[in-house]
């Protein structure tokens, strides 16, 4: 459908990416300047000029497998790791909870935007964020800065319909995932059977009047009568519209952090069977065209920029449960079959194997177990894939 | 007025696409059968009137060339012509035509190659250019009387809406402005245009003039869905707020005016609708989708 929707999806899974580790880091009390690093690489990755230059260009997206290894490649980017090893228990399609976690905010806030146009304040909340993640980077920040640019230029010319294709296209990206989220679940904003919840209440979107008034006109344009009618919610004026500049108030809280140390980041999800099969079933259906979008992939990470080794880092663990305690009952309480994992996240120092391309493909093959054989680059990576 | 009956479940869920549920009945066979795009597939449901039997069908989306990418399905709506019946699936790929019952496709159409159209008794007669932007829906006169010469309407993202006299050659009658608001859904009965809009306005037109007879604040969000019952003047309207009202539209010739009155409401609990339609030309029953739903709500008069 619409061929401009993929620099958004990144952009804003990206965000909530950010945030979920930004969180991990600080709620297990790493230290700051390696926190900070941490973040200075994933952004400085996901903001590479080469690397955005593809993404711009005007496409369809990805399959859901594809996207997942960018961002599987882009935590890579950074001198901490995913352990993948620790991932490796949990059923084939369920281990990236922190992906799930990416994925199910990210379809809360298209689902919950009041119009389809203010997908692109939600995004403003995220390009936000990043900025003041790397304040005190002024390389990055400049990095930052032209994407924002880049992303106002083509964006704000646009219409609310094709905001609204967009949105629709992000949709069916998102269909059937009924993830269910801990943090939605507290917050009321998710119900137990995975569906969001749809206020009927609250301010109406900016250029909506609240439902209710039935007007007849004659036919020299007069209106004759004025007639009420009950609208079944409770709505009320519209709030202004956020800014769409690069400095601004949004207005919309969506794709704002919602973590915090206090709030931490529950990655304790769970799907009922029936929404994991559904999950398998989109992820396991043939695609003739794997490979074509595998090729273009492979041509992405091309773009993917070089990271340096941090030499003065020392080893560290983070993990996305609160305490080590949690996370081994976690791991022992787990059904295989329910799609909820762990992601252990393990900064270690062997980055010398982590930085170039080329190592990072082979670590793919290392950590993948079903690669040999493949005779393209298409049918590698492919193979890489299927071992995820 | 209206109470919930049984549902249809269907094989994949809708999508959220404007006008995204079709309903054809065939009083013959005593069926009815219902559409709902999913991506890039249709699902079909064959419904006996005695509701014993459900019978499933997928539709997918042709593709010509496996190298590019998949294709995902517009619209599917039943065309009703006088001597026969069809299924009109839109892609991006391009416009499938299949026997009322999807059991066979009798045309293809494809976008942006120079292969030629092919199909059984169906020719390309005309192609209309007056849109600017993309069109949204396509509407005929529905109340079955011929007298009307305004006979068609479509709709597009900047709300415009042109009104056509169709046949040999299409005439273009008159054009409506729409304030750069999206038309995502419109219906023509009795020579008067009903257009549902992204702002959640309702409005009606006289077809041949433009001019404005109502406007209803009639949604607090986008409306996917409009559909209009010609025997009776009931109007059913559908949107993302997860409202379906039921509306009566009056007309008194004499005056030239058309009123239009509030009747129901329902709510389907955190669903986006993208489709409802009336299941009969009296609007006694309704049926209902929405994004993510991988069922059919169906309402019936009480």
């Amino acid at each position: 459908m619409s061929a401009r929707t993929l620099p958004l999806l990144f952009i804003n899974l990206g965000g909530e990416m950010l945030y979920i580790l930004d969180q991990r880091l600080r709620a297990q009390n790493i230290p700051a300047d390696k926190a900070k690093k941490v973040m200075n690489d994933i952004i400085t990755t996901m903001f590479n000029k080469k690397f955005l230059e593809e993404l711009f260009k005007p496409q369809e997206l990805y399959s859901k497998k594809a996207l997942r290894t960018v961002f599987d490649r882009l935590a890579h980017a950074s001198i901490m790791r995913l352990n993948q090893a620790s991932m490796d228990k949990a059923s084939l399609f369920h281990k990236s909870t922190l992906y799930d976690l990416m994925t199910m905010a990210f379809k809360y806030q298209v689902l919950l935007c009041p119009r389809p146009k203010d997908i692109l304040l939600v995004s403003f909340n995220h390009m936000d964020a990043i900025k003041d993640f790397v304040k005190d980077t002024p390389s990055i920040l400049g990095q930052v800065d032209e994407t924002y640019q880049q992303l106002i230029e083509m964006y704000t010319p646009l219409s609310n319909g094709e905001f609204q294709l967009i949105r629709q296209t992000l949709l069916i990206f998102f269909q059937d995932m009924h993830i269910r989220v801990s943090i939605f679940l507290k917050d009321k904003v998710q119900s137990s059977n995975g569906r969001f919840v749809l206020p009927t209440c609250g301010p109406v979107p900016h250029g909506t009047q609240v439902p209710g008034l039935i007007r007849i006109f004659s036919c020299s344009g007069d209106e004759l009568t004025r007639q009420k009618f009950n609208n079944g919610g409770n709505y009320n004026s519209p709030l202004r519209e956020g800014s769409f500049d690069i400095f601004g108030d949004r207005i919309t809280k969506l794709g704002t952090n919602m973590y915090s140390v206090s709030r931490p980041v529950e990655t304790h999800m769970s799907g009922t069977s029936k929404n994991s099969a559904q999950h398998t079933k989109v992820n396991a259906a043939p695609n003739p065209l794997a490979k074509e979008e595998l090729n273009l992939l492979a041509r992405l990470m091309g773009g993917l920029d070089v990271q340096k080794p941090g030499n003065t880092d020392s080893g560290f663990r983070v993990n996305l449960f609160a305490t080590d305690e949690e996370e081994e009952e976690a791991l022992i309480s787990r059904p295989d079959e329910l799609s909820y994992g762990v992601i252990n996240i393990q900064a270690t120092k062997d980055q010398q194997a982590n930085p170039e391309l080329a190592k990072i493909m082979g670590e793919f093959t290392e950590s993948g177990d079903q690669c040999d054989g493949a005779s393209s680059k298409g049918d590698d990576l492919l193979a890489m894939m299927d071992g995820l | 007025m209206y109470h919930k009956e049984r549902s249809i479940q269907i094989k994949n869920s809708a999508s959220a696409l404007y006008n995204n549920l079709d309903v054809l009945r065939i009083a013959p066979t005593r069926l009815t059968y219902f559409t709902v795009v999913h991506a890039n597939v249709v699902n079909m449901v064959s419904a006996s009137w005695d509701g014993l039997n459900y019978s499933h069908r997928q539709l997918q989306s042709k593709e010509p060339n496996v190298a590019t990418s998949t294709s995902l399905i517009m619209q599917a709506a039943f065309c009703v012509l006088p001597s026969r019946d069809l299924l009109v699936v839109t892609s991006q790929k391009g416009i499938q035509m299949y026997e009322s019952d999807g059991s066979i496709m009798v045309y293809w159409h494809a976008l942006d190659t120079p292969e030629t159209p092919t199909g059984s008794n169906i020719t390309l007669s005309e192609v209309l250019e007056e849109h600017k932007e993309s069109i949204t829906d396509i509407a005929s006169e529905c109340s079955g009387c011929q007298s009307y010469i305004a006979n068609l309407v479509t709709a597009d993202d900047g709300g415009t809406l042109c009104v056509w006299k169709s046949g040999e050659e299409f005439q273009l009658l008159n054009k409506i402005s729409g304030f750069d608001v999206t038309c995502s859904s419109v219906k023509l009965w009795k020579g008067t245009v009903v257009a549902g809009y992204g702002t959640g306005l309702i409005r009606l037109y006289e077809a041949i003039t433009g001019i404005l007879h109502a406007e209803v604040n009639a949604h607090a969000r986008w409306i996917y869905s409009l559909d209009i019952a010609p025997f009776s003047g009931l109007l059913l309207s559908a949107a993302e707020d997860s409202f379906v009202r039921v509306w009566n539209v009056t007309m008194t010739p004499e005056t030239n005016s058309v009123e239009i009155g509030h009747l129901h409401n329902e709510c389907v609990t955190d669903t986006q609708i993208c489709g409802a339609k009336f299941c009969d030309s009296d609007g006694y029953a309704f049926a209902v989708t929405g994004y993510d739903l991988s069922e059919i709500i169906r309402y019936v008069q009480t």
